[in-house]
């Protein structure tokens, strides 16, 4: 059944509600939600948070804005109590102390602090230990929730709080650590990097095959942080568009080993484009410094190209 | 019928652990508590239980899995001791603060550094505040026993708390002794089915559990906590008086040995009970009226009880087997001194911090407690009430 946004819509009402306290222009909610949807009706869920900007403006005692069942705990260990409760689940359902007749699905979520940083351990664990659950990442680039502070997720020559662009130092000197292909490197059966764009399909259908895949999932989705990035409000599509066409934020998935890049941009834009909204990048297009620029392009260059070639080889019979 | 035996700590513990058949356990190894995953994992791959076992990668993960478990609608147990217990820190404190019933096996051993793999209870004295109940043991059967009347007294609606239950790393873990234990059905009739009212699994009612939980309310939840905690205590006195009518075996807050007429004591926890009651009676064939009191439940502390206990002594030593290092004594001095102040008793007292890094407590050191103590009750005088028992020194 092809894809409609309309019907989705329609068809699925939100599971990620309206009176949470993310900001306006924010990346998450919106993939949130978008991600929730992809449930079946009739399945329940339950869903573990990372302590995280999500966290605190999604469930502030005594409201929630999730209509599943909800945990968080602390901010590194997502994966492991999500894990525990997908245990549960296994366990009670053996043991016929739940209906059997209804299902229930094990959702993640967790920012890139809380998983490519300090929540790697207990991700990596629950994935390798072969849990039947998805783990989320939206990767907004840096520890937002603290305020900004840079994450090994940021990108190179970003200014943070932490890697602030100063006189010496023009902001984070190490290129991003690249997770999607960390996770790859569990050979779990499946792992996809998408992002909110246009009608939102490629989130959609990769959060669906995310959740009914049996076994561990992994997807990494970029959610740009108005605040952290420094872009208008209303742009938050816009940009996430152009992480797209400029290849910085490649749309892929890789099924049981074999990569399919879902989106490959009619004309890959140059990194320019991406980089001149936001304010985190600002230093780098002051005369004198368009080194940074090439080295950035470069680098995006040089992952795109293996990104294609990972794809011509998993694929050759 | 109880079924004579022969087994150490951690076999015992875990063979209490497959009788209660919980739903889910999450561990990760540590010396000396090793054998219990173990021993359990063998349970599981030959089908002796319905659990789950969930092999961590860390001991932060195994108290997170287990309180996502627990949360999750599941009985969730694990085990472990010193520095695994320190990773999960942070997350003994979420578990009683969501109010979740688990029970973990704590295996007492010194906290690092430097790394030592040997007893003392530097570990559990570091979560004593942590909200969850604590309940000591002299040696295998009490392991057993206490990990027996674990979920009856976690699970009752009055007190939701997790439990853990304490024994000396080596000195208990690994030494085999006779015990008895009760028959698997017996067990299962003793403990009962969990029933959560609230879970994550209740499809029919969704939950939110772990909230940002800010000015408004987190000092009423935390009042919360504490309430039940107290609550704990009138239950684990119920718990104990139905274990006792099943098993013959008795437990109260507290065990009095040769107190009641005493006129010095001990105060100390775990094993070295054991030793001090063979010192105890060899004084009193002496003709001494040496006594012991030996804790069993040190969270709630039995404040009043522990008082009442006391209040006839002469003097009394406190024996701690773990060092505050704050200039003030150990912790389980401050519980029993503060416990006589807010009763107005007064009895000297002195604390000895002994065993550190698993040093043999012999039964020479505790006669030489003795000896102190009958000094000071002749004279009164207390000297220094911070004392070490069994440190090598420079004399001075």
């Amino acid at each position: 059944m092809a894809y409609d946004l309309k019907k989705v819509i329609v068809e699925k009402p939100s599971r990620f509600t309206e009176g949470h306290r993310m900001c306006a222009g924010c990346g998450a909610p919106v993939v949130t939600r978008m991600i929730m949807r992809a449930l079946k009706p009739e399945d329940h869920a339950v869903v573990a948070n990372a302590t995280g900007c999500m966290e605190v403006s999604s469930f502030i005692y005594p409201y929630t804005s999730w209509t599943d069942s909800f945990i968080h705990t602390a901010f590194e260990c997502a994966g492991a109590t999500c894990s525990g409760a997908e245990a549960a689940y296994k366990s009670l359902k053996k043991q016929g102390k739940l209906p059997q007749d209804k299902n229930t699905k094990f959702i993640a979520f967790g920012g890139d602090g809380g998983t490519y940083d300090i929540g790697l351990q207990s991700l990596s664990g629950a994935m390798e230990r072969g849990h039947d659950m998805v783990y989320v990442c939206y990767d907004n680039g840096a520890y937002m929730n603290t305020g900004i502070q840079r994450s090994s997720a940021t990108p190179h020559f970003a200014d943070t709080t932490t890697s602030p662009a100063g006189k010496v130092i023009p902001g984070k000197m190490q290129v991003r650590k690249d997770l999607t292909e960390i996770m790859v490197g569990h050979h779990i059966p499946y792992v996809a990097q998408t992002l909110a764009m246009t009608n939102f399909k490629d989130l959609y259908e990769k959060a669906e095959k995310a959740i009914y895949t049996e076994g561990p999932t992994f997807l990494n989705v970029l959610a740009p942080c108005p605040r952290g990035w420094g872009y208008p409000t209303e742009d938050l599509m816009m940009i996430n568009k152009l992480a797209a066409d400029t290849c910085y934020w490649p749309l892929y998935e890789v099924v049981d080993g074999k990569y399919k890049i879902t989106y490959k941009p009619a004309k890959k834009l140059p990194i320019e484009e991406f980089l001149r909204p936001q304010k985190r990048f600002k230093h780098m297009f002051k005369p004198g410094n368009e080194w940074m620029i090439k080295e950035f392009q470069e680098e995006v260059d040089k992952r795109w190209n293996e990104l294609l070639k990972l794809e011509q080889i998993t694929n050759q019979e | 019928m109880s079924i004579r035996e022969r087994l150490s700590g951690n076999e015992a513990t875990a063979i209490a652990m497959k009788q209660i058949n919980p739903d889910v356990v999450a561990a990760f190894p540590i010396t000396p508590s090793t054998e219990i995953p173990q021993y359990f994992s063998t349970f599981v791959a030959n089908g002796e239980v319905d659990t789950e076992f969930v092999a961590v990668e860390s001991e932060h993960s195994a108290m997170s899995a287990t309180i996502g478990a627990e949360a999750a609608g599941a009985r969730a147990m694990t085990a472990t001791s010193a520095n695994g217990l320190s990773l999960m820190w942070e997350m003994i404190y979420i578990a009683s603060s969501l109010r979740l019933p688990i029970v973990m096996a704590l295996v007492n051993r010194a906290v690092s550094g430097p790394l030592n793999i040997h007893n003392d209870h530097s570990d559990a004295m570091g979560v004593r505040d942590a909200g969850w109940i604590m309940l000591f043991s002299e040696n295998n059967q009490e392991a057993y026993d206490n990990m027996l009347m674990a979920h009856k007294i976690a699970e009752n609606k009055n007190v939701l708390l997790p439990l853990m239950v304490c024994q000396d790393g080596f000195i208990t873990s690994h030494s085999i002794e006779n015990i008895e234990l009760e028959s698997d059905e017996e067990v299962k009739k003793f403990i009962g089915t969990y029933k959560p009212e609230h879970y994550l699994l209740n499809d029919k009612e969704p939950i939110a559990v772990g909230p940002l939980d800010l000015q408004a309310f987190l000092f009423e939840h935390k009042a919360q906590q504490a309430e039940a905690m107290k609550n704990a205590k009138q239950v684990i006195k119920e718990v104990s008086e139905e274990f006792e009518k099943w098993t013959g075996r008795k437990y109260e807050f507290f065990e009095k040995y040769m107190l009641d007429d005493a006129e010095i004591a001990i105060v100390c926890m775990n094993s070295t009970a054991g030793t001090t009651k063979a010192v105890v009676n060899k004084l009193r064939e002496n003709g001494i009226k040496a006594g012991l009191l030996k804790i069993r439940m040190y969270r709630p502390f039995p404040v009043d009880e522990v008082a009442e206990a006391l209040s006839h002594l002469k003097a009394v030593a406190i024996l701690d087997k773990a060092d505050s290092l704050n200039g003030a004594g150990g912790a389980l001095f401050e519980d029993v001194t503060s416990s006589m102040y807010v009763n107005k008793k007064q009895v000297p007292m002195v604390n000895y911090v002994y065993g550190i890094g698993g040093r043999d407590t012999t039964e020479a050191q505790i006669e030489s407690v003795y000896e102190d103590l009958q000094k000071i009750a002749s004279s009164g005088d207390i000297g220094n009430p911070y004392r070490y028992l069994g440190l090598r020194r420079e004399e001075n």
